[in-house]
């Protein structure tokens, strides 16, 4: 669209280009606005209804948020995540940086070995979290098998017991998208500028030096955007409990995302269950805007 | 029959004479294994012999309730489907929300109210008005058990609770495992409708359960009860948690485990094994409650598209109504007719059994909906009890401290 | 450690490198060790989705099939029950094809587009609307479940392809826009200035300047939008009619029958079948995926 406008004619052409930029943005704007927040505004006003079944309008106050409080599963979700989350994104994190330096090292069969990485990402829940069930169940799993191979001692019953049972969470989420981080990592690695490195080697630093000062600290975007998509997959995690514990053993592996759910969709308290999705999002919001609020102000 | 069916829906597309030409049926369901859907093919023959279609909107999981979700979302997008599958508390739930079609001119008709049982025409009807068609009663106070392991110990079956505690202990001692039971919430709560049934007598189950009468809830009996439910905690192996229900059956099947608990749906799991009842596998109530039936229902529920029942909605409930289909349904599902004058003929030993302990239950007033299974109280009660219940199961608290959550939660769910 | 540091001496001097060290040996064996760990679930779920179904319940899980078969991936693929009629998963692939394809696509364009005009056309408080863009990420999707039927029963997109699109493309805007903002963050500005100078217009710019440098960032845009919307259940299910139910409802129909005799054997063929698509996607882009993470996601 090569502008006609000229000096004599700063009129609509002139105007209409000036605002394309917002023009174009605008349907974004507008899909956010209504779609985002505008179903938070409206959940929160349910949250203060009675609503049960579908949505109803009676104002009932605070007693939502009092009943939330009140239910013990609640307590045992909130705590749960924090658990889950922290776990999850530390050892992730790890994880991926550890098998992206490890693969960063000239390896044969990258590629390969990359996909065999990232694969779990490709698959759904639904299904895998049998092969995990399975896998972590001690009378036909890993316990199972190790016992076949003569280590007649060997236990791992975790998935059983209701202290333990939050850690299978962990060990199958991080599974699914370590190898996500490691791509991140990896990419990370790759944009670093190799003659620092040097210049470091020859002056004599240790690996593990190398790593930790120059290496690491380059990486810091790197770590925001997997932090990022970890916390974003934390807290919207699912599938995987469902498909998984079920929320069990008895309410031991409830996260705030199943426990939504089940009080608005299955037990029939929608107004609870929006009152749980405020607390829920109002705890994002804590977390997460003052880390964009830093990472956009660094950026101009 | 199916001669007598057809000629039934002619008599009712006579009567209900809407002028819109018969459309396609759109049936929201979550039937979508072998034999179930099997079952379905024969309804949907039948509407497609009258010339009616079957969209099919099958959405499994979580026993219904990922099809609930599914169904407000449609409701609330002004999209219904045509039928929907419902259990118990839902179809009364969605009745009040007066958003289901009026189905007396055909109940009145084709006479259902001489042929389904009292306790179940509560979770059909609202304000004195059919509002959905049963497919069938499924009972869920069955004991399931391996013969062999039973006759190789010496066992006969058990016929009350300190009989049935010292087969238990009997199987223990030989060094399998007593009880096949698989840890999920429904699974524990399906154990403990029999135990409370079984301690605390048929007056008490209702008081407690339906009526939700604090002082039954917190009494001694349902203490004992919660008792009961650690005594049989400790006859389950130690890798019962989260395990499917039919991987407990399956135990049962090979012999690893006694007995177990569950619906009549387990059946079909030893049926597809090679297993013959009352020659390879045992099926009898929970000791102490031979009389009683608790019971859940399937029905389908039709969405009101205007002020009279859509007349392919009604040919459906005329053809879900119909003896042939509720006998051949009935036959694959494990389940029993949900009217009491269908033909035993095709039914095994077992589903001839169900059939009259049914008849017997419904005329005796021991046919009572079940708390696990949705038909004893709303969907928030009932989840709060399961919550209790698989806690104590698991041993998060003592049967005291179990009494008081269980008064609280139910306080606050009600 | 040791691994790490004698390879960073072999990355230095390459040459070296395919010469016999046992560190390396090391190394590749920690990688083969990480192999493992995310091959399991899918070596339990290829295993027993080559076994009858009486293999798996007689126990023996992890063990190989005894007797070799491709029966349940037949059936998963073309005769197994999803519904009334035993169709197998084949026809809902055509289901979630119809809608995955114009979903990744619009969502991947107006994330460029977005990108494209928060970096190069800035505003005042561009920061902050891509701040709020960005918070929407987070919102958990059960929560927007009844709100979102509303609006596309108001907007007449109820129970149909479209609406599926739409929801998938308003929830995976803030992604898109994420990943092609920091990608052409790092996009020199002085380009598009001289090309402004010139004459060239708010589109051509983004046609001829920006968009074809754009292939590594497009891909990790894809794959993520792929992998997501593919994978949807709930949107799937919830927003779907009898003729247009993507190809997840029918695997949880098939794995999640309640009181039916359970076909392990198919639901794991099933799973893998289902899975394909989104494996394909990361075998063939993910040689581009590295290198668009690279330049894209993980700078700052």
């Amino acid at each position: 669209m090569p502008s006609s406008a000229t000096a004599t004619r700063p009129g609509l052409a002139d105007r209409l280009r000036d605002a394309l930029p917002k023009l174009v943005l605008s349907p974004t704007v507008a899909i956010v606005a209504i779609f985002v927040y505008g179903f938070i505004a409206f959940t929160l006003y349910l949250s203060f209804t009675d609503s049960r079944i579908l949505p109803t309008f009676g104002w009932v106050g605070w007693q939502n948020y009092e009943n939330l409080f009140r239910i013990r599963a609640w307590d045992t979700a909130v705590n749960n995540l924090i658990v889950f989350g922290v776990l999850y994104i530390v050892v992730c994190c790890a994880l991926g940086l550890l098998l992206a330096i490890l693969l960063d090292q000239r390896i044969r069969a990258e590629g390969f070995i990359r996909t065999i990485y990232l694969y779990p990402m490709a698959l759904s829940f639904i299904v895998t979290g049998v092969a995990w069930k399975w896998f972590l169940d001690p009378g036909i799993g890993l316990e199972a098998v190790v016992r076949g191979w003569g280590f007649e001692s060997f236990t791992f019953g975790w998935i059983k017991d209701s202290d333990m049972a939050i850690y299978t969470i962990v060990i199958a989420a991080v599974w699914q998208t370590s190898g996500f981080v490691m791509a991140m990592f990896l990419a990370g690695l790759r944009g670093i500028d190799s003659e620092m490195m040097k210049a470091a080697q020859i002056d004599g630093a240790s690996t593990f030096a190398l790593y930790r000062r120059i290496v690491i600290p380059q990486l810091r975007p790197a770590f925001m955007s997997a932090f990022v998509v970890l916390a974003h997959m934390a807290i919207k995690s699912y599938d995987l409990v469902i498909a998984l514990t079920g929320g069990g053993p008895g309410t031991a592996t409830e996260l705030p995302a199943t426990f939504m759910y089940s009080y608005t969709f299955t037990r029939n308290q929608m107004g609870i269950g929006a009152a749980s999705a405020v607390i829920m999002l109002m705890t994002i919001a804590a977390i997460i805007v003052p880390y964009l609020w830093s990472e956009l102000r660094e950026k101009k | 029959m199916r001669k007598l069916a057809t000629s039934m829906t002619a008599l009712a597309t006579l009567f209900i004479a809407t002028q819109a030409q018969a459309e396609d049926v759109e049936v929201l369901h979550w039937w979508t294994s072998g034999g179930e859907a099997a079952a379905l093919n024969v309804l949907k023959g039948d509407l497609e012999s009258q010339g009616i279609g079957w969209q099919d909107m099958p959405v499994a999981g979580g026993g219904g309730t990922q099809a609930m979700t599914v169904l407000r979302a449609r409701v609330t997008a002004g999209n219904p489907p045509t039928a929907v599958q419902m259990l118990g508390f839902d179809i009364l739930d969605w009745a009040k929300e007066g958003a289901l079609a009026d189905l007396n001119i055909l109940a009145g008709m084709e006479g259902w109210d001489a042929v389904v049982p009292e306790a179940l025409q509560q979770f059909a009807k609202h304000d004195g008005k059919w509002v959905s068609a049963p497919v069938n009663v499924h009972s869920t106070n069955w004991v399931w058990a391996n013969k062999a392991v039973l006759d190789e110990l010496g066992i006969a079956v058990p016929t009350t609770w300190d009989e049935f505690v010292a087969a238990l202990e009997a199987v223990k001692a030989s060094g399998k495992t007593a009880i096949a039971h698989g840890g999920q919430a429904w699974q524990d709560a399906t154990v403990f409708d029999a135990v409370v049934m079984s301690t605390g007598g048929l007056d008490f189950y209702k008081s407690a359960f339906i009526d939700l009468d604090e002082d039954a809830l917190g009494s001694d009996t349902m203490k004992e009860a919660f008792d009961r439910m650690g005594v049989i905690r400790s006859y389950v192996d130690d890798n019962f948690s989260g395990r499917d229900w039919n991987l407990a059956t399956a135990m049962v099947i090979n012999g690893d485990a006694a007995f177990q608990m569950m619906g009549d749906w387990a059946k079909g799991e030893f049926l597809n094994a090679g297993k013959v009842p009352d020659q390879d596998f045992l099926c009898f109530r929970f000791p102490g409650t031979q009389e009683q039936v608790t019971f859940n229902a399937d029905q389908f529920a039709m969405f009101a598209q205007g002020p009279e029942v859509g007349k392919e909605q009604a040919a459906l409930a005329t053809a879900i109504l119909s003896p042939s289909f509720q006998s051949a349904f009935n036959v694959v599902k494990g389940s029993v007719p949900a009217r009491t004058d269908v033909s035993n003929e095709a039914f095994d030993a077992c589903g001839k059994k169900g059939m009259a302990d049914l008849k017997a239950a419904a005329a005796s007033g021991n046919l009572v909906g079940s708390m696990a299974h949705g038909h004893a109280n709303p969907a928030s009660v009932k989840n709060a009890i399961y919550d209790v219940v698989t806690a104590h199961f698991n041993g998060e608290y003592d049967s005291a401290a179990a009494v008081d959550e269980l008064v609280t939660a139910v306080q606050i769910n009600k | 450690m040791t691994a790490i540091s004698e390879n960073t001496a072999a990355a230095a001097e390459p040459r070296r490198a395919s010469a016999f060290n046992p560190a390396r040996v090391v190394l590749y064996a920690l990688l083969a060790l990480f192999c493992i760990y995310y091959l399991l679930p899918l070596y339990v779920m290829v295993v027993n989705s080559l076994k009858p179904l009486s293999e798996i319940t007689a126990g023996g899980m992890m063990a190989l099939p005894g007797d070799w078969t491709i029966a349940p991936w037949q059936s998963a693929w073309s005769s197994a029950q999803v519904g009334v009629e035993a169709t197998g998963l084949r026809p809902y692939f055509v289901n979630s094809i119809l809608m995955v394809v114009p979903a990744v696509a619009l969502s991947t364009i107006l994330g460029a587009l977005n990108g494209y005009v928060l970096t190069k056309w800035p505003f005042r408080g561009a920061s902050i609307l891509f701040g709020l863009l960005l918070f929407g990420c987070f919102i958990p999707f059960q929560m927007v479940l009844i709100p979102m039927a509303r609006m596309l029963g108001l907007m007449g997109l109820a129970g149909s392809v479209p609406g599926l699109i739409f929801v998938h493309l308003v929830y995976g805007i803030g992604f898109s826009t994420l990943y092609f903002r920091n990608y052409y963050a790092a996009f020199p500005t002085e380009l598009v200035r001289a090309a402004q100078i010139d004459g060239a217009g708010f589109f051509t710019i983004f046609w001829r300047i920006l968009l074809p440098s754009s292939g590594p960032i497009a891909v990790v845009c894809i794959i993520w939008q792929f992998t997501n919307i593919w994978n949807d259940f709930l949107f799937g299910a919830s927003f779907s009619d009898f003729d247009s139910q993507p190809m997840t409802v029918a695997l949880n129909n098939l794995v999640q029958s309640s009181t039916g005799v359970k076909e392990y054997n198919v639901h794991f063929a099933g799973a893998i079948m289902a899975a394909l698509p989104t494996l394909l996607v990361y075998i063939v882009a993910g040689r581009f995926f590295v290198r668009g993470l690279m330049a894209g996601s993980v700078k700052g």
